[in-house]
């Protein structure tokens, strides 16, 4: 297989006298979804926090594109081509699409703000992802629903030639159909090339779209595994009890 | 411009019915304050013979004046869902520094008037920093700088309480017109500019292969709007003074156009630049403006520097009306009425929705319940609980419709 986009390797992060990830592997590869499992508490969220830079790491190796990198910040993880989308989405429900977009980053001549070159560059990203639910990207964030808003948040992320996108439950709160349209948006970054983490609860979507799958119990790393070669139940067991039967836990992707 | 490509567009029905659901849908904009705005005139106009009279309505624009350029400074700060309760005596206290460094120590007003806006400026620095740095809430820290100003200006009017102006310049502002030909020709010129900024919009987008505005609305709105500001010229030239053989009083108040070039450089910082699109978004969502990586803080100190600033061109205003300041200046109603004036306009209390012009057409609002109730013979009594009715209703109107967006 070629080189991870991204790879981590015996991660480390305590919060005073918690130990709260533990030689962490992981390997995140473009064109794939990786999905990132494990209960609450299991350090899915530190663990991504450390990747986009908001944590430091007590110690491990963060190898980006090949070479050995250090993330100190959001912005640098930006830098790198590294994007989050939060949960809570963090969209201004005051501002349109196209200003949501850019927010932070506007285009500008001069000290003008660029907003046709915004709106043309806004309709190009949503366009590329297929996204055809949203009537116009001049209407107010507030007038959109749950779903639209997760693809406005994405397609944000994917606007910066960024190189990996990671995803906190970006299902959490969506409806059947919604849930559906967005889990095809991620297939679809993938599809374009880029390199997904996917933090999900909900197993059927991890199955539905993911290409590995990996397992955190405890703040370790219980496995990582293609798809394919997994049941939902062995999941499940890796997830509540950090092994399971049949799954080689040293195996590489 | 080929007329094909206007026939293509959306037809004037659909602007029309996308404009109705966005006003169902809460995104009210300036629509109230315009129709109150008509209506009391109205109104007004039926049961006095004096109010629609060209001197009473010259009148008007100057009285409305210093608490409308309070009110647009207060958009900044409303605009971050902050609010600004010491504006007006920081008018007070600005006017003060202006008057005292003409008056008692000679400066020409060219020098004195920057540096009591600047005096401003540091005002809402302190402010400013008080709020975003430490974090006390902005009711508090404008509630304590409302009473410590107001000391200050009671410590700089001194003893004897009001200090006279004399200086020509700065009593032209609220006190001269420009002549009946310089009207016409300011007029003519910001019209011009008017419209080619607007034909300029609407071309670089359809360049760019965008969704232009319908040309057919935007010349309907731009006709209608340079009609109504034409009669107001035509009304402001015709002769109004008493006695006309003795001293000519017509054309456009020069505070006319001090106001316009504010309400211009205003809305293009809040609609055309960086900092003014961080201004709505620190206001809607200043977590998700801090992770877009906009400095808030900076954002928020700059608003009230901006508010405070504004108060100490107001300060001029009312130096220049009253011919002096008085430890009253900017006091009493002053703020409250700025206020309402910015949210009669349409700007949101909730923060992250107004606009430059709501500060004029609330201004406006004011100013014309003022004048009008006292022309009818109401004492100050009335009018203070008429206006505050109308603040009430007026704030009612957003909070309401801002929970209809939110249930959609």
């Amino acid at each position: 297989m070629s080189t991870p986009i991204l790879s981590l390797r015996g991660v480390n992060k305590s919060f005073g006298p918690v130990h709260v990830l533990k030689n962490v592997d992981l390997d995140v590869y473009s064109g794939q979804v990786t999905a990132l499992v494990g209960d609450n508490g299991a350090g899915k969220s530190t663990l991504i926090k450390c990747i986009a830079g908001i944590y430091s790491p007590d110690g491990g190796d963060f190898l980006f594109e090949g070479n050995k990198v250090e993330i100190n910040g959001p912005r640098e993880a930006t830098a790198l081509g590294i994007e989050v989308v939060y949960q809570d989405l963090a969209l201004c429900d005051n501002l349109d699409i196209v200003h949501n977009m850019f927010l932070g980053r506007e285009v500008k001549k001069g000290y003008v703000l660029d907003e046709s070159n915004m709106e043309s560059l806004a309709r190009k990203t949503l366009d590329g992802l297929s996204v055809r639910t949203v009537k116009s990207i001049r209407q107010t964030v507030s007038s959109l629903s749950g779903g639209q808003r997760q693809t406005v948040a994405i397609a944000r992320a994917v606007l910066w030639n960024s190189k990996l996108v990671i995803l906190d439950e970006p299902t959490a709160a969506l409806g059947v159909a919604q849930t559906e349209q967005v889990l095809h948006l991620v297939r679809r970054l993938a599809d374009n090339g880029l390199a997904v983490i996917l933090i999900s609860h909900n197993l059927v979507d991890v199955f539905e779209v993911a290409d590995n799958i990996a397992a955190l119990y405890l703040g370790t790393m219980a496995a990582q595994v293609n798809k394919s070669e997994v049941s939902t139940n062995q999941v499940i067991e890796l997830i509540t009890t950090g092994k399971s039967a049949g799954v080689d836990q040293g195996a590489k992707i | 411009m080929s007329t094909d490509t206007l026939e293509a567009g959306p037809s004037l029905k659909d602007a029309m019915s996308d404009y109705w659901s966005r006003i169902k849908s809460g995104d009210i904009g300036a629509l109230p304050a315009v129709l109150g705005l008509v209506v009391l005139c109205g109104v007004f106009g039926a049961m006095s013979n004096v109010f629609l009279t060209p001197g009473n309505f010259a009148n008007l624009l100057t009285q409305a004046a210093a608490v409308t350029v309070i009110a647009m400074g207060l958009v900044f700060v409303l605009l971050l869902g902050e609010i600004d309760l010491s504006a007006g005596y920081a008018s007070g206290v600005c006017g003060a520094v202006l008057v005292i460094l003409i008056t008692n120590h000679g400066w020409a007003w060219w020098l004195a008037l920057p540096v009591s806006i600047l005096v401003g400026a540091l005002l809402g620095f302190v402010l400013g920093t008080l709020v975003a740095r430490l974090g006390i809430p902005s009711f508090v820290v404008t509630l304590a700088a409302f009473l410590g100003f107001q000391g200050l200006l009671l410590l700089l009017a001194g003893e004897g309480g009001t200090i006279r102006i004399e200086d020509p310049s700065i009593l032209a502002v609220e006190n001269n017109n420009l002549s009946a030909t310089w009207s016409w020709i300011f007029y003519i010129v910001v019209s011009v500019l008017y419209i080619l900024s607007g034909l300029n919009r609407i071309n670089s987008r359809r360049k760019a292969g965008l969704k232009a505005e319908l040309l057919k609305l935007w010349i309907l709105k731009t006709v209608g709007l340079l009609g109504v500001t034409g009669i107001a010229v035509i009304t402001l030239n015709r002769e109004r003074s008493n006695n006309p053989q003795l001293v000519s009083l017509k054309g456009i108040p020069i505070v006319v156009p001090v106001i316009l070039g504010l309400l211009v450089l205003g809305t293009f910082v809040l609609g055309r630049t960086a900092f003014g699109r961080h201004i709505y978004a620190v206001g809607g969502n200043a977590e998700a403006a801090r992770r877009a990586g906009i400095n808030v803080k900076n954002v928020r100190i700059a608003a009230f520097v901006i508010c405070s600033a504004l108060a100490g061109v107001a300060g001029m205003l009312f130096a220049s009306r009253q011919n002096s300041i008085s430890p009253q200046t900017g006091g009493s109603s002053t703020l409250l009425y700025a206020v309402g004036a910015a949210v009669i306009g349409g700007t949101s209390l909730f923060g992250g929705k107004g606009k430059m012009r709501d500060a004029i057409l609330g201004g406006l609002v004011v100013a014309v319940i003022d004048n009008g109730m006292g022309l009818l013979g109401y004492g100050a009594g009335i009018k203070f609980i008429v206006t505050g009715l109308v603040l009430l209703v007026s704030a009612g109107v957003d909070a309401v419709s801002r929970r209809g967006v939110t249930s959609n």
